[in-house]
């Protein structure tokens, strides 16, 4: 097998793996934040105990987020050592930052977080949870400018084969960077917020807590709406930056071969053959591809074959067509599920407010599965930008095929490959098991039973001192 | 002094801090299943390095990235090169994350022993690749002229690099030893002290027999003139005192010796590399060095601005939350592992 290959997959599946746990734990930090400044402030107990309870779940996620975040730098090199030595220059800046400012902050502060219950002044304790969650979303403003650079270089010039940074306030301003990072970013919030307020829906469901489970509930849901409306909007301003940054992206999503007509209808579901390079059946709104590519009622946007024999012109022979089908659905189920995630979360939010949870058990098992919408839209928007990026690594600098490392053998990356992914496939069960453990854990028991028995560490503390 | 040589002095700092810090994380987490004889003492045991062992492992991927940055060939050639040596540690790395979070969640005999057995693993192995790894860096790899380095995984596990593979884990255990002696009272800290009291003798041993290797097959100790042999000899003379001390009860020096031996053996190799970051087995010529393998001037200068601002910074608050977690663990402590 061609190590490419097998390198391009270990690299898409860890990436989907670790992005599964990233958004959430940004998106968790910010509702646990929440929770607990409304403690500090009003020193209602129920948003104490909300903060611990999330905070489990917090925890186990933000541990594999971590860990695996670490093969995530690890394997540019490994596995990518040309893409490594060509861009090092402008790339690596930003993941060194990354470290020295969000991660050393992220992780120090955790540990705060997590043992300092007892310890630290309650100011200081609450300000611990902030500054994780500041960690996060700097983590994420980074890893993004280095991204955005993958999409949309700039900042750079060419030296001895080599891109060398020579503008770093041009890599900071990048308009990928300032439409990327809020998406990412709110998808994140709304990604924890939905999870919240899943989690909430399943405890009022099964009468435990229902008094403090709906105020987690009305928490999340406001985040959750507000969050998810944030995205759709930014997601248009990623639409009209694409069509100049990359149209050939935005074709594909499109599924569009040829110029379209002027005004552009947008296609909601098509049969798409790459082969023949034809799209047959489609059901289309009109005016709408118009309105999301330049955001008026008119305007004709370019097919793939006219942007193919452009780039042909431009960057020399070659198919610069990427994986049609892949980024026309992917984008289609973004917009579907993120829709979705609106509906939900206005309703949740408008039965919230007249006090109705209760009554309407059929919701709360919708809400229990809209759980997954975020982590489904998550996935398929990083598979549509980045596999509509494709055949490049770089956009018109660099393409994927030429990046790999060379002295690597398709034995190693095999090897890595499966091992990466048997222990991922063992984590994402140990991990899904202790989510469900914690949350059917009825806590209102539990205390009851506690009261009835002393400290259990009472007795190992005289033998310990007495030894 | 260039822009690159300091990005080699960084870089430099932030791998002997990492050695340092996760150095008594990997100790603790490889004792503490047979050190602690029930679920509570081993919880005690992890729980000394509880708060602080996240934030120590940040310095590896700090170094890493900083690499990545300002040494894209040492960067890609290292990790490119040392492929499958990286899937272990990786490995390794993910797994003792992991446990440390899970294994407390279950409360099951078997449960606890699959995530001991992990956080064993997770902990012994870094060191120990680690120890391999420096020790190639020390003997050379070959490394052609397109600055790729050849060859796989074996050829990495040479005698000598074995040798320095289980040094730098004795090296570690007796680290971690004295971590938990500064950590804990009573008869859970006596058991450290008498542990490392077995384990120092071969550590010393196995760090002599490897300098002395050191000396007679590689440049490293001697590259800036024989004065530089001082170094290896401070860190075993170091290594030695921590016994001392160890055996009279000092915990406070006994740790700081251990922590002098590491400085000490770190500084030396990368003092032995500069001004080359990787030697080419296949003739100098081929070598990476800090002028052939960096980016450019500007990039380092942005990134020098950025690293010296924050790096302040980060030090401080991580030695705050070393100074609120100061005190030892007694028994009555919230133990969150």
């Amino acid at each position: 097998m061609d190590p490419l290959i097998l390198a391009r997959i270990q690299f898409a599946s860890t990436t989907l793996f670790h992005y599964i746990f990233v958004p959430m734990s940004i998106g968790l930090a910010l509702t646990i934040a929440i929770m607990q400044t409304i403690y500090y402030r009003t020193g209602n107990e129920q948003y104490r105990k909300l903060t611990k309870f999330f905070g489990t779940l917090f925890l186990i996620n933000f541990a594999v987020g971590v860990v695996t975040g670490i093969l995530q730098e690890f394997q540019f090199g490994m596995n990518w050592s040309t893409y490594s030595r060509f861009v090092g220059d402008v790339f690596g800046p930003s993941l060194a930052i990354e470290g020295l400012l969000a991660f050393f902050m992220e992780s120090t502060f955790i540990g705060l977080w997590v043992f300092g219950w007892n310890r630290l002044p309650k100011r200081i304790h609450l300000l611990s949870i902030w500054l994780v969650l500041f960690g996060t979303v700097l983590s994420a403003f980074w890893i993004l400018t280095a991204n955005s650079f993958m999409h949309h270089p700039v900042g750079f010039e060419f030296f001895e084969g080599r891109a060398q940074m020579n503008d770093f306030f041009a890599l900071l301003k990048n308009p990928q960077l300032w439409v990327q990072f809020p998406h990412v970013l709110f998808s994140a919030f709304a990604t924890g917020a939905f999870f919240v307020a899943g989690v909430s829906a399943w405890k009022i469901r099964k009468k435990q807590q229902i008094d403090m489970f709906k105020k987690s509930f009305r928490i999340s849901i406001v985040i959750a709406t507000l969050s998810t409306v944030v995205v759709l909007l930014v997601g248009h301003q990623q639409a009209l930056h694409l069509m100049t940054a990359q149209p050939m992206k935005m074709a594909a999503a499109e599924a569009l071969w040829e110029d379209s007509t002027d005004p552009a209808p947008f296609t909601v579901v098509a049969k798409i053959n790459p082969e023949e390079k034809t799209t047959t059946n489609e059901i289309q709104i009109p005016y709408m591809l118009s309105i999301l590519s330049f955001n008026k009622f008119s305007g004709q946007v370019e097919g793939m074959n006219t942007i193919q024999a452009h780039y042909e012109e431009k960057y020399g022979p070659g198919n610069y067509i990427p994986p049609v089908r892949t980024v026309f659905w992917s984008f289609r189920t973004m917009v579907f599920t993120g829709t979705i995630m609106v509906l939900l979360g206005a309703y949740g939010w408008y039965i919230s407010r007249k006090n109705k949870l209760e009554t309407k058990p059929l919701f709360m098992k919708v809400m229990v599965f809209a759980i997954s919408l975020p982590f489904i839209a998550n996935s398929v928007g990083w598979l549509m930008t980045e596999m509509g990026r494709q055949p490049w690594v770089v956009f018109g600098v660099m393409k994927t095929e030429d990046s790999v490392s060379p002295n690597v053998t398709a034995g190693q990356v095999l090897f890595s490959l499966i091992s990466f992914s048997t222990l991922y496939a063992i984590l994402a069960g140990v991990a899904i098991y202790l989510f469900v453990r914690t949350i059917k854990k009825d806590a209102s028991q539990e205390e009851a039973a506690q009261v009835a028995s002393v400290d259990p560490f009472d007795k190992e503390d005289v033998e310990i001192a007495t030894k | 002094m260039q822009l690159s040589e300091l990005w080699f002095l960084l870089i430099a700092f932030m791998f002997t801090l990492f050695f340092v810090l996760e150095g008594f994380d990997f100790g603790v987490g490889t004792v503490a299943r047979f050190l602690g004889w029930d679920d509570y003492e081993k919880r005690v045991y992890l729980n000394s390095i509880g708060p602080f062992w996240d934030a120590n492992e940040v310095w590896l991927i700090s170094a890493g990235a900083a690499m990545f940055a300002a040494f894209p060939h040492w960067y890609a050639t290292f990790f490119s090169g040392f492929y499958i040596a990286f899937v272990f540690m990786l490995l390794a790395l993910i797994l003792r994350g992991v446990a440390f979070e899970f294994r407390g969640k279950v409360d099951n005999p078997l449960w606890k022993k699959v995530w001991d057995g992990a956080l064993f693993f997770g902990s012994v192995v870094p060191p120990f690749l680690w120890g391999v790894a420096l020790t190639n860096f020390m003997t050379g790899v070959p490394i052609d002229e397109n600055k790729e380095m050849l060859g796989g995984f074996l050829q990495l596990l040479h005698p000598f690099a074995l040798l320095g593979g289980v040094m730098f884990t004795l090296l570690c255990i007796v680290h971690g030893l004295q971590f938990i002696t500064l950590r804990t009272v009573g008869e859970l800290q006596q058991r450290a002290r008498v542990a490392s009291a077995k384990f120092t003798p071969v550590a010393l041993i196995s760090l002599l027999v490897f300098a002395a290797i050191g000396l007679w097959k590689t440049d490293i100790f001697t590259a800036h003139g024989p004065g530089w042999i001082a170094l290896p000899v401070l860190a075993w003379g170091a290594l030695l005192l921590s016994g001392v001390f160890n055996k009279q009860q000092r915990n406070g020096l006994s740790f700081l010796m251990t922590t002098i031996t590491i400085i000490a053996l770190t500084a030396s190799v990368f003092i032995g590399l500069f001004p080359r970051v990787m030697i080419s087995t296949l003739g100098a010529a081929n070598d990476l060095t800090v002028y052939n393998a960096s980016s450019g001037d500007y990039s380092l200068k942005v990134m020098s601005y950025i690293s010296l601002t924050l790096i302040p910074f980060v030090l401080a608050y991580q030695g705050w939350s070393y100074y609120v977690f100061r005190e030892r663990l007694k028994g009555k402590d919230q133990l969150e592992y």
